[in-house]
């Protein structure tokens, strides 16, 4: 491990530079994101945001034509790194996505997927898997509504109840960071609501990043947050800082809606 | 205000006109596959029994049954889709699920299509120089249905292709997004989904297999044997073949007979076919999206 203060970080980011064929979409990204905390990525269309997040976990690569630069440390291990297993990097880092997708599975083998995969090997009776799909049925609040219908297809409940499940079929896996890009982009109001009090529940057990459109989101749902502009990280600070005074007038006129 | 002008009224005229018409093609589709049936069950039907079914031909095959060559028939469909089916699935999961766009893989999909193009001949020539004498086989069960299977490859491995991309592409990705491997995201997700439509081009393979006579002529199927085959290496009867035979080759063969032949060999693939289809159905039933 590195100094102390590097352990409060989960991501540490050092000069990431990223390029998609020939267009550079990320310059020179320097971004600590705090352990155990909620924070958010801001900024318009086509900044870098997703594109960050999605470094984070390395599912860009399988476009094929991405080259990174840089290195990306979680919890003090450079990802990029050659001799890092992509599998262990996916399983440590889970990734929830802007439209809810179960698999084709029942509710119960959604949550087990992960499970069944990465925990082979290690001894799991009948009874322990039960107690996998309750209690991370449990942490996502879902476990009372769904309890009597645990077999039935994923995808016959509501998008709320998908996107709740999307998140609890990562828990069984104990992964350390949990990426989001934009999960409340699919849902309703009211199912926006339920699934940020979600995110906030889940909040010190994770490291939660959470790439966001809304900026009332952002706002009442993260702790820091991190505004992008053109590839480049303009602003990061705590959130109500970040809203409130803003150091970087890009920062701001964004907020006040000026662009975006 | 809103009623009809003349324009409207001829633009419907022909909006029928062509409705109709596309109907009445339709129908005439059927057509040929009723008056076959019913040509077959008006002609053969009669001789339809359990010992024709279950008996052995006798009287130089003008009279008697034809269990010979309906076991034969089974055997032969049976055995190619045992080599075809998972061989066929395989090269399709490659094709879709592994190998990307390059000149290898459109090499293999330009062999998949020419292979279907091959007149059943070329392919029993291909057999004989291939599994009769090549590998030594000698005519046999196995040398035929290898033919056939090789015969039928293409249909299963377009089905089964189809089928795969059939699966949405989400759901893959959900599962390397947990740190799947592909293996483990065919086997757990892709393929179940698939089953379906993999059913399907095998519901193709055994109608084409079941009739199928030029392949098998030379390869392992016999003009006549007074035993039934005991295992793949021997020779053995086939229903298709046996129809070929009494109407060209044998003079004196009663009318009812080829034709009770043909309706049992079209009954056998009706019968496997709406199994499979019963099958499909029970699997979509099942499919949780």
């Amino acid at each position: 491990m590195n100094s102390p203060a590097r352990d409060d970080y989960a991501v540490h980011t050092v000069m990431l530079n990223l390029w998609y064929g020939t267009f550079q979409a990320l310059f020179d990204i320097n971004l600590d994101v705090k352990k155990g905390i909620i924070t958010s990525l801001i900024g318009p269309s086509g900044c870098g945001k997703s594109t960050y997040l999605r470094s984070v976990n390395r599912i860009n690569e399988r476009l094929g034509y991405v080259r990174t630069e840089g290195t990306i440390e979680v919890l003090g291990k450079n990802i990029l790194d050659a001799n890092v297993e992509i599998l262990q990097v996916r399983k440590q880092i889970g990734m929830v996505f802007q439209r809810p997708n179960p698999l084709p599975l029942s509710i119960r083998d959604n949550i087990l997927f992960g499970h069944n995969i990465h925990m082979r090997g290690q001894k799991s009776s009948k009874f322990d898997r039960e107690d996998v799909v309750e209690s991370a049925l449990r942490r996502v609040l879902l476990w009372d509504k769904v309890k009597d219908r645990l077999q039935r297809k994923a995808t016959e409940l509501s998008l709320e109840e998908q996107q709740k499940l999307c998140i609890a079929r990562l828990l069984p896996v104990k992964p350390a960071v949990l990426l989001m890009d934009e999960p409340c982009s699919a849902l309703d109001p009211k199912g926006t609501e339920a699934v940020e009090e979600l995110i906030w529940e889940l909040r010190g057990d994770f490291t939660i990043l959470i790439v966001t459109h809304n900026m009332a989101q952002a706002r009442r749902a993260s702790e820091e947050c991190i505004f992008m502009l053109m590839g480049k990280v303009i602003e990061h600070g705590a959130t109500e800082e970040v809203f409130l005074t803003p150091r970087q007038s890009e920062t701001a006129d964004y907020i006040e809606g000026r662009y975006g | 205000m809103f009623a009809a002008t003349e324009l409207n009224q001829r633009d419907k005229n022909t909006q029928t006109l062509f409705r109709m018409g596309f109907m009445l093609v339709t129908a005439l589709l059927i057509l040929p596959v009723l008056l076959i049936l019913a040509t077959l069950v008006y002609k053969g039907g009669s001789i339809i029994s359990a010992e024709f079914l279950f008996g052995d031909p006798t009287n130089g095959m003008r009279e008697g049954g034809i269990f010979p060559a309906l076991y034969g028939t089974v055997w032969l469909v049976a055995v190619a889709l045992l080599v075809s089916v998972p061989l066929g699935v395989a090269a399709a999961v490659y094709l879709s699920e592994y190998a990307g766009d390059n000149w290898f893989t459109r090499v293999i999909n330009l062999a998949i299509i020419n292979l279907a193009g091959v007149p059943s001949i070329v392919h029993a020539l291909f057999g004989v120089g291939a599994f009769v004498l090549f590998f030594g086989i000698g005519t046999s069960i196995l040398a035929a249905s290898l033919t056939l299977a090789i015969m039928t490859l293409p249909v299963v491995i377009v089905a089964t292709r189809e089928s795969l991309q059939a699966v949405p592409r989400e759901f893959r990705e959900a599962c390397w997004n947990m740190g799947a491997t592909r293996w483990q995201t065919i086997r757990r997700v892709v393929l179940p989904n698939a089953v379906s439509g993999i059913l399907t081009g095998v519901i193709l393979e055994v109608s084409r297999t079941t009739g199928e006579t030029a392949p098998i002529m030379f390869t392992g199927a016999a003009f006549f044997l007074p035993f039934l085959p005991e295992s793949v290496f021997d020779q053995t009867m086939a229903l298709s073949l046996h129809l070929y035979v009494i109407t060209t080759q044998v003079p004196g063969v009663p009318e009812a007979l080829p034709f009770g032949v043909a309706l049992v060999l079209i009954g056998m693939v009706l019968l496997m076919n709406s199994f499979s289809i019963a099958l499909r159905m029970w699997l979509r039933g099942r499919k949780k999206w």
